[in-house]
């Protein structure tokens, strides 16, 4: 039961990391119907920036832990957006109205650049963290097991749900929000009354990169090792998060993000830590079998 | 007063260029500042951080002499395109001498190594760029003709590469007996992947994909007992010619230099397997050139083209898209015996997703369903980074940026011309 | 009814979510002849279709294509492609011609179960065999018979998405033929077409029912190639069938004036004028 219910902690806060990333996946797609692979490198940078920016306040003598996170984060989501925004202005904006497969492919092709400008400008070694935000708390002391409940946890956790809260409202409440959901459904429509498409693709594509960073940074901190290709696996698991919830639905990415989160937590705990990459595709395969559209995806219906 | 004018307007031109490149540079200096302009180093008390503004200012140069030759470039390129040939009828001027040239084509990857200039190194890149010439033309039939995004296409590959490896080393089957039987394998599983995702749409399938290429890779890499791990599989056999063998210690009887009476020379199995790849990339050329004209060839190109059609014409399109999908990955399995059989070594390594992301790149850089832009572009992409080798640290990066900057130039690959599989002018029904 | 029902309906409905889009209707199509099904938008006249072909499972009812010599196939249990293969044809509202192909590959891609079976799955195609070879000058032949009587012999190698609208509806037409359907259900086939055009379509279609063995179910809001052609017209409004029978009775039916106007006072307009009138008020 101990055991259970740590793994349930971890699983919620990997949970969360993956569903920050893949919220970028779905509003991406969402809204330009394209993989944007380059998405992991994106998060891959917001936790070299962490790096990069806790060291330097630790070098400025900056030691006072919520203004040193505080500043982090801004500057990681600042950076990282406007990366994000870059890589949409040189290798997707381009190719708009291509085949989709071209776009496809200079995401790839961008992911190889961002992995490898990292790899060059920052070494290919790991870079570690001391621990910034260490402790927590015993929430069930057992005989065999002791279960805990980390301060870094807490802090992934709450953030992820403002964060999410905050991204709803957006989503629902603001012109930028109504113009996003325009562009989803026709684009071409949206132009022509008048809303600035590419400017709403832009922001989305803002949007999306400083989640990641949150994630990055959060990662950082929670893991305290970073390398230049972390970004991979993670944005392949926080893209199949997407999938699994139903791609282009904000909560389904959350929410694809937790089951991932917990399943992976779960299958490590109980049955091999090998083999958890592959239950995480096992469960998205199953899952899309029975549901074709993800959990919480529309069901499509055909247009005939 | 006229030159005034004129001088005036290209002024105000000049500036507006130069302000455009000042703007890129500007923002390239921004978002390099943290990356470039400093870097985390591993210090006594963990990490430190050094300043290389030097850097900074070489890379914000960089970038803005890059968008200035951009700009030059666009100005001056559809002015040159007009009088040089426009690269965009490269495709119709390839379909009018298609013949011609994939003739001239083979006659050249025929006597290569027979040249005076070839020497063991060029064999062996070429033998290479066959490899990807086979697995680009396997992966058309799934991408190109059926229009199914298939991200794992490495999984079959590697099917096909440990399929051969396995039965080699523990049960001694050579290699042309083995071939077949990787080739089933592969098939097999894809039959067994595709059956249930088949259903699912275009990027669901992309993702699935995926997943299977890594789960394939997890797998050989965790069940030791298997597959060997991390440690891979070795001392795979080689090819051989109607049993005889290429090495220096077979016995006599069975050794090409002593059947053949000359004296034992390593280049004699870089040559072999030159010709055994190019007989395994013809048979597959082969292959999809016929299979293009038949009904099942038309049926995929039809799918891809519109699957609620389909349906209302009585084509199965779960059966369809399955051959399609089975098809490939038996390519896929030739080309990975044939990559064990090469190397005699293989391990989890060879078979990451950037490997699938090479091939589908090749399929795409080429033109979509094209035989001969799948052979101009996996030349390229295989020769371009070994030209590289000596800034070796800039080759990814140099690779990714080609991919970007080849799509965004030409978003329908190099070659996109389809021809129609039979036409009215055709007399009777050449299949 | 002088022709034997090639097809009937018999209780269809079908439900999404609270929706009904069809309630309760019942009707039967005859072999060699032009059943229209009209009613103002959103009547259900394609839903009826999607049932029929398999794009859609009805919520209730059965759908049976009678065809002599052979057991009666009983279209709701089926699988789209399987009902194609029954012998059900049919064009689309939105064309769905595959563009890149050219025109005849259209018009070959149509015949391909049968083509299949002669390759034996590839194989006698692969190897090149006779019965192979054969089987697909037989598809030819039927391709070009249908590009001659379509005028568009001329263009037949030219990607099918590049021809002119008209084109490309007469060109869906020719590849269901080419498919060898009992039945041909045409979506609203004079849609964009111009006067010229919609008469040729009507010659078409007449020649369809008169020389090709096949019965012909018709959605069209064109009222002059309802009246022109039809053997007989089933009026659905809400889902619902609220007339059926020839032009002539159809076309003063006081129900069917009713809903294609509403609860307007203009009922002496002429029904064609009616219908026009009707389409616009109703979207």
């Amino acid at each position: 039961m101990a055991y259970f219910l740590q793994q349930l902690i971890n699983g919620v806060t990997l949970g969360s990391i993956y569903g920050l990333i893949a919220i970028g996946y779905t509003m991406v797609y969402g809204i330009i119907g394209m993989i944007n692979f380059a998405h992991g490198e994106i998060y891959m940078i917001g936790a070299f920036l962490a790096v990069l920016c806790f060291s330097m306040l630790g070098m400025a003598g900056v030691t006072w832990v919520p203004l040193a996170l505080v500043l982090v984060l801004l500057v990681a989501m600042v950076f990282t957006s406007a990366y994000g925004w870059a890589v949409e202005r040189v290798a997707y904006r381009p190719l708009r109205g291509s085949q989709r497969l071209a776009a496809l492919i200079s995401a790839i092709g961008m992911s190889l650049v961002l992995q490898n400008y990292v790899l060059l400008t920052q070494g290919a070694g790991l870079k570690t963290l001391q621990p910034i935000v260490s402790g927590g708390f015993v929430v069930y002391d057992a005989p065999d097991f002791v279960v805990t409940l980390s301060y870094i946890q807490i802090i992934i956790l709450v953030l992820t749900v403002v964060l999410m809260a905050a991204f709803a409202s957006v989503i629902a409440r603001t012109a930028l929000g109504r113009a996003q959901r325009a562009c989803e459904q026709d684009r071409g429509m949206a132009l022509l009354l008048g809303i600035d498409v590419d400017r709403t693709i832009s922001l989305t594509f803002v949007m999306g990169a400083g989640l990641a960073a949150v994630a990055g940074v959060m990662v950082a901190l929670y893991y305290g090792v970073i390398d230049f290709f972390m970004g991979f696996i993670a944005g392949l698991k926080a893209f199949t998060a997407a999938v699994l919830g139903g791609i282009g639905s904000l909560p389904g990415a959350m929410l694809g993000g937790m089951l991932l989160g917990m399943v992976e937590a779960f299958w490590s705990g109980y049955f091999s830590v090998e083999y958890k990459d592959v239950a995480a595709f096992g469960i998205l395969v199953l899952v899309l079998i029975f549901r074709p559209t993800g959990l919480l995806g529309q069901p499509e219906i055909e247009k005939v | 007063m006229v030159d005034n004018a004129a001088s005036g307007a290209d002024l105000s031109r000049v500036w507006k260029v130069l302000r455009e490149a000042g703007l890129t540079a500007l923002i390239a200096g921004f978002l390099a500042v943290p990356l470039i302009g400093l870097r985390t180093i591993g210090g006594r008390d963990g990490m430190a951080v050094e300043s290389r503004w030097d850097m900074l200012m070489i890379a914000v140069a960089v970038v803005f002499t890059g968008r200035l030759v951009l700009i030059a470039l666009r100005r001056v390129l559809p002015r040159l395109g007009a009088g040089v040939g426009k690269i965009g009828s490269f495709g119709t001027l390839f379909a009018r001498h298609r013949s011609g040239l994939a003739g001239l084509a083979l006659a050249l990857a025929l006597a290569l190594p027979l040249m005076p200039f070839s020497d063991r190194y060029l064999v062996d890149i070429a033998t290479l760029v066959l490899i990807y010439v086979m697995l680009g033309w396997g992966l058309n039939i799934v991408v190109g003709l059926a229009g199914l995004l298939d991200l794992g296409y490495v999984a079959f590959y590697a099917v096909g590469a440990y399929s051969f490896a396995l039965l080699g080393t523990v049960y001694e089957w050579s290699f042309w007996a083995c071939l077949p039987v990787a080739g089933a394998c592969a098939a097999a599983f894809g039959i067994l992947l595709g059956y249930p995702v088949l259903r699912l749409r275009g990027d669901y399938l992309a993702i699935v994909t995926l997943g299977f290429g890594e789960i394939i890779r997890v797998v050989l890499t965790n069940w030791v007992e298997f597959s060997g791990g991390p440690n891979g599989i070795a001392s795979i056999p080689r090819p051989t010619l109607l049993g005889l063998e290429f090495s220096r210690r077979a016995p006599e009887e069975q050794s090409f230099h002593h059947f053949f009476d000359i004296d034992y020379s390593g280049d004699h199995r870089i040559t072999f397997l030159y010709y055994v790849i190019l007989l395994l990339a013809l048979l597959t050329n082969l292959f999809v050139l016929r299979i293009r004209k038949l009904p099942l060839g038309r049926a995929w190109e039809a799918l891809r083209e519109d699957e609620i059609a389909c349906r209302a014409l009585g084509i199965n399109p779960v059966n369809t898209k399955l051959s399609a999908f089975a098809l490939g990955a038996m390519f896929g399995g030739f080309a990975g015996s044939f990559f064990a059989s090469r190397s005699g070594f293989i391990s989890p390594e060879s078979f990451t997703f950037i490997e699938s992301a090479l091939i589908l790149s090749i399929v795409v850089l080429g033109g979509m369903g094209s035989q001969i832009g799948v052979v101009l572009a996996a030349a390229a992409i295989i020769l371009v980074p070994e030209f590289l080798r000596e800034f070796s640290e800039y080759r990814m990066l140099a690779f990714g940026a080609a991919m970007v900057l080849i799509m965004i130039w030409r978003p329908r690959g190099l070659l996109a011309h389809r021809a129609p599989t039979v036409s009215l002018g055709q007399s009777g029904a050449r299949p | 009814m002088t022709a034997a029902a090639l097809l009937t309906v018999e209780h269809l409905t079908m439900r999404f979510g609270g929706l009904v889009a069809i309630d309760d209707l019942s009707f039967a199509a005859a072999d060699r002849e032009i059943t229209a099904i009209i009613g103002p938008n959103g009547a259900g006249k394609t839903t009826v279709f999607n049932c029929l072909t398999g794009f859609y499972k009805p919520t209730v009812g059965q759908l049976t294509l009678i065809r002599p010599g052979s057991e009666p196939a009983l279209l709701e249990r089926m699988e789209g492609f399987r009902i194609a293969r029954a012998g059900v044809g049919r064009t689309f509202q939105n064309i769905r011609l595959f563009p890149a192909m050219s025109v005849l590959e259209n018009l070959i891609v149509a015949q391909h179960n049968e083509l299949m079976r002669a390759s034996a799955f590839s194989i006698a195609g692969l190897l090149g065999l006779e019965r192979y070879r054969a089987a697909e000058a037989r598809a030819l032949d039927r391709a070009r018979f249908w590009l001659d009587r379509l005028g568009l012999t001329g263009v037949a190698d030219r990607d099918a998405g590049g021809l002119p609208y008209g084109d490309q509806r007469r060109l869906e037409i020719a590849r269901a033929m080419c498919n060898g359907p009992v039945l041909l259900c045409l979506d609203e086939p004079a849609a964009g077409l111009n006067r010229a055009e919609s008469v040729a379509l009507n010659e078409l279609l007449r020649e369809i029912r008169d020389t090709q063995n096949v019965g012909i179910l018709l959605i069209e809001h064109d009222m002059n190639v309802v009246m022109g052609i039809s053997d007989r017209i089933v009026v659905l409004d809400y889902g619902r069938k609220i007339a059926e029978g020839p032009p002539e009775a159809v076309r003063n039916d006081p129900t069917v004036i009713q809903a294609y106007l509403g609860e307007e006072e203009d009922a002496d307009l002429r029904p064609e004028v009616a219908g026009e009138l009707g389409r616009e008020r109703r979207p």
